[in-house]
């Protein structure tokens, strides 16, 4: 294999796995949040109990984020030199933003929300615990605006040439940040953040009710995850909605690879699940007669451009786009039924007999993780052929200096370690959620035992 | 020198690096010394000694990294790529001794423990190794082509120069993690502690020594600013009297102040650094006229106005919410259940 191919399957296995994490914090920190803001009000040492359980989880799931973020950060130099000395100008400066603001915050604050239980009050601890939150919700500003960048440049930016060699250069750093698709796209991106952490707690309280353990604690957190969850599925539905109307209007070549649209149509159809037959170029599958046109233009007339209006050199695969789009959709409605069901009948007060539904809601814990790769996957290779979306091509931005056994090396090395670390992951989450809440946790100590002392 | 933007974000990446070698330095240090206890309780207050701190520290080294993509994304570009190898090892030591820090106390069997100790101090000092052998490499000059690119090889990295100055880091952040660990824990592992401090000042004196004569004699160019502008030395001798420092303030006791000369020996390390190889990010070598500087490297002036902005906002804070958290977490240290 050569340098380019290896370096992409270096960068999308990196991606992807240190992508298992960040959405774990920011949903886990947002959990906190409402936990440790349940007990501050109502004083019920339940709240207290159930923050201090998942504040060890968000630990867990922090440092491998940190440890996995620190390769992607090195990757842009290490393998994309070329990409990197082209867009340093508008994309560095907002990886730069990105540490300054959310990783010291975020973990400055896990110092204390992790180890000062008993040194600071309880008004200092919870607004740890929130900053930390908001590290973690800055880190997803930050990095979505540098990949909304990529998707969108929008008009923030011009090519500027230096001895021969064009680069980008920020005009206005304004619409750098609110380009075109950020805003849209960091909603929903954080929505699958929420529901990945969400479902996170969710799964392991049925876990806990289904062995019969910790009860009370497990009620509470299902409570506090189901209603999370439930929200945020919801408004991943709505946000999704409006991002993929974003696509349709600032890259129109990649809404055609997500539904396989090949020729320009009005009442155009939309497929349900199906499979795309590249060869004779249509799709195979459910279909709704209009609904395309409908979602995209909110009526069932208008045209949607498909993928023939563009020149073959200037599309993504659109087998492999359609796929990760279509899962993850699928299970975006799944998730939506799977916390409506889980919600309605906890409120009922029949959750606890239907234990079909509490191993459902077990393995629920999987399906956010997979529609956010899916995601992710959707979003960067129907961008392809582009690294900057009209701008800039994958090929030119690779580091043209690299040998492919070098990269194999670093890769295999890479790949032994993450394995190492999957496996530490498991581990440990599996050795905290055996062992459970510490009934100690029952009663606070330290300053946060003295309620309303600061 | 005029301090125009590219001057003050030359001085501001400079920050940012020498922020992380003083506080994940110490971190490195105390990994480097882990094996000297053989003593399980000892090792946890060692290791529970940086438990709330390392991961922030280590933040340094990513803001760095970003403040050069966004302010000279040449460097940036032509560093990580053309130090690749280097770089990969040096993210497989931090990652495998983040794990063995979260890892080695979950089982007390004494081969588990054993084995994750040994990766902690092992990946410490390949870390502690790497930065200082990048850092050597930048002094003593690398290929770099006509159109910026690096032309050498892995290989050609390990030269016995940036060899020294890799073996002096590690020498520098074993003293300053066995001065920080003395700050932090009491009884006879305080003493062991104050022991290997002044054994390990010792091994970076002689260290430090082979390095000067090294650089006045084969690296010339990294004298050169101090050479042209005698009252800089001043800053040479500022760092001989913070290191001489260290065992008068352990003798009066007052482990604190050991810690700030420590602190101000790498301040004084790092600026000598910098002053010589200003305004050049990577020299080249053999040919200087592609050397890497800070106006050929650089980001637009709109874009480093835009970044200093964004610094002038962020550093002060960070700088405040960090000075905080050390006072939150200051004194001994006490293993309770939440401890490594």
């Amino acid at each position: 294999m050569d340098v380019l191919t290896l370096s992409r399957i270096q960068f999308g296995a990196t991606a992807a796995f240190h992508y298992l994490y960040p959405p774990l914090s920011i949903g886990l920190g947002l959990m906190l949040v409402i936990m440790e803001g349940a007990w501050l009000k109502t004083g019920n040492t339940l709240y207290h109990q159930m923050a201090r359980f998942w504040t060890r989880v968000f630990a867990l799931t922090f440092a491998i984020g940190v440890a996995t973020g620190i390769v992607m950060e090195f990757e842009f130099g290490t393998n994309w030199a070329a990409y990197s000395r082209f867009v340093g100008d508008v994309f560095g400066s907002a990886l730069a933003a990105e540490g300054i603001f959310a990783f010291f915050l975020e973990s400055g604050f896990l110092a204390v929300l992790l180890f000062g239980w008993d040194k600071v009050s309880r008004k200092w601890h919870f607004f740890s615990t929130c900053m930390v939150c908001l590290g973690a919700h800055f880190s997803a500003v930050w990095i979505i605006v540098a990949n909304s960048w990529m998707q969108t440049p929008g008009n923030g930016y011009h090519i500027v040439v230096h001895d021969g060699v064009p680069r980008a250069e920020v005009t206005d750093f304004w619409q750098v940040v609110f380009n075109p698709s950020s805003m849209e796209r960091l909603s929903h991106t954080v929505c699958g953040a929420w529901c990945a952490g969400a479902f996170l707690v969710v799964s392991v309280s049925a876990w806990y009710l289904l062995k019969g353990k910790h009860l009370e604690f497990a009620r509470k957190s299902l409570k506090v995850g189901l209603t999370v969850a439930l929200l945020a599925s919801l408004l991943q539905a709505v946000t999704g909605h409006i991002s993929a109307q974003g696509v349709a209007k600032n890259q129109p070549a990649k809404l055609a690879a997500f539904e396989g649209l090949y020729n320009t149509t009005s009442n155009a159809p939309l497929t349900l699940a199906g499979w795309v037959d590249e060869k004779n170029e249509k799709v195979v599958g459910l279909q709704a007669p209009a609904l395309l046109s409908f979602m995209v233009h909110n009526n069932f007339h208008d045209r949607v451009t498909g993928l023939n209006d563009f020149k073959p050199e200037d599309r993504p695969p659109v087998q492999a786009s359609f796929q990760f789009f279509h899962g993850m959709v699928a299970i975006g409605f799944t998730l939506i039924v799977i916390a409506a069901l889980g919600f309605l009948y906890f409120r009922h007060g029949s959750l606890h007999e239907r234990r079909w539904l509490l191993w459902i809601l077990v393995f629920s814990v999987l399906l956010p993780q997979m529609a956010n790769q899916l995601g992710w996957f959707a979003a960067e290779v129907g961008r392809q052929p582009w690294i900057v979306y009209g701008v800039l091509r994958t090929p030119e931005g690779f580091s043209k200096i690299l040998e492919a056994n070098v990269v194999l090396s670093s890769l295999i090395l890479i790949t032994l370690i993450y394995f190492l670390l999957f496996a530490v992951f498991i581990y440990l989450l599996n050795d905290k959620i055996q062992h459970g809440p510490d009934d100690a946790d029952l009663k606070p100590s330290g300053k946060l035992a003295i309620p309303g002392k600061n | 020198m005029h301090f125009d933007l590219n001057t003050i974000w030359f001085i501001l990446v400079g920050v940012l690096f020498t922020g992380y070698a003083m506080l994940d330095g110490f971190d490195l240090g105390i990994g480097a010394l882990h094996l000297f206890t053989k003593e399980d309780a000892e090792r946890r207050v060692m290791l529970n000694a940086i438990g709330p701190v390392w991961d922030g520290n280590e933040v340094w080294l990513v803001t760095g990294g970003g403040a050069l993509f966004a302010a000279f994304p040449n460097v940036y570009a032509t560093v990580f790529s053309g130090f690749y190898l280097a770089l990969y090892l040096l993210l497989a030591a931090l990652i495998f001794r983040a794990v063995a820090i979260e890892f080695r106390s979950k089982r007390p069997e004494r081969w588990w423990r054993q084995t994750w100790d040994i990766g902690f101090a092992a990946g410490s000092i390949v870390s502690a190794l790497l930065i200082g052998v990048a850092l050597g490499n930048i002094a003593w000059g690398v290929p770099i082509d006509e159109h910026g690119e690096f032309a050498g090889t892995f290989l050609g990295l390990l030269k016995p120069y940036p060899l020294l100055v890799g073996v002096t880091t590690v020498a520098l952040f074993m003293m300053h993690g066995a001065i920080y660990g003395v700050l932090k824990t009491e009884g006879s592992l305080h003493d062991k502690l104050r022991r290997w401090a002044m054994n390990s000042i010792i091994f970076f004196v002689i260290c430090a020594t082979m390095l000067t004569m090294a650089t006045l004699l084969y690296v010339s160019h990294m004298a050169a600013r101090v050479r042209e502008n005698p009252w800089l030395f001043s800053v040479a001798l500022a760092n001989m009297l913070a290191i001489a420092n260290i065992p008068r303030e352990f003798h009066h006791g007052n482990d604190g102040r050991a810690f700030l000369s420590s602190c101000a020996a790498i301040i004084t390390l790092m600026a000598l650094f910098a002053l010589n190889i200003f305004p050049n990010l990577v020299y080249s070598l053999p040919n200087p006229e592609n050397s890497l500087n800070i106006y050929n490297a650089a980001s637009s002036s709109k874009t480093l106005g835009i970044m200093l902005i964004i610094a002038c906002i962020g550093v002060p804070v960070v700088i405040a919410y960090t000075v905080c958290i050390y006072w939150i977490f200051r004194g001994k240290v006490k293993l309770d259940r939440m401890s490594y």
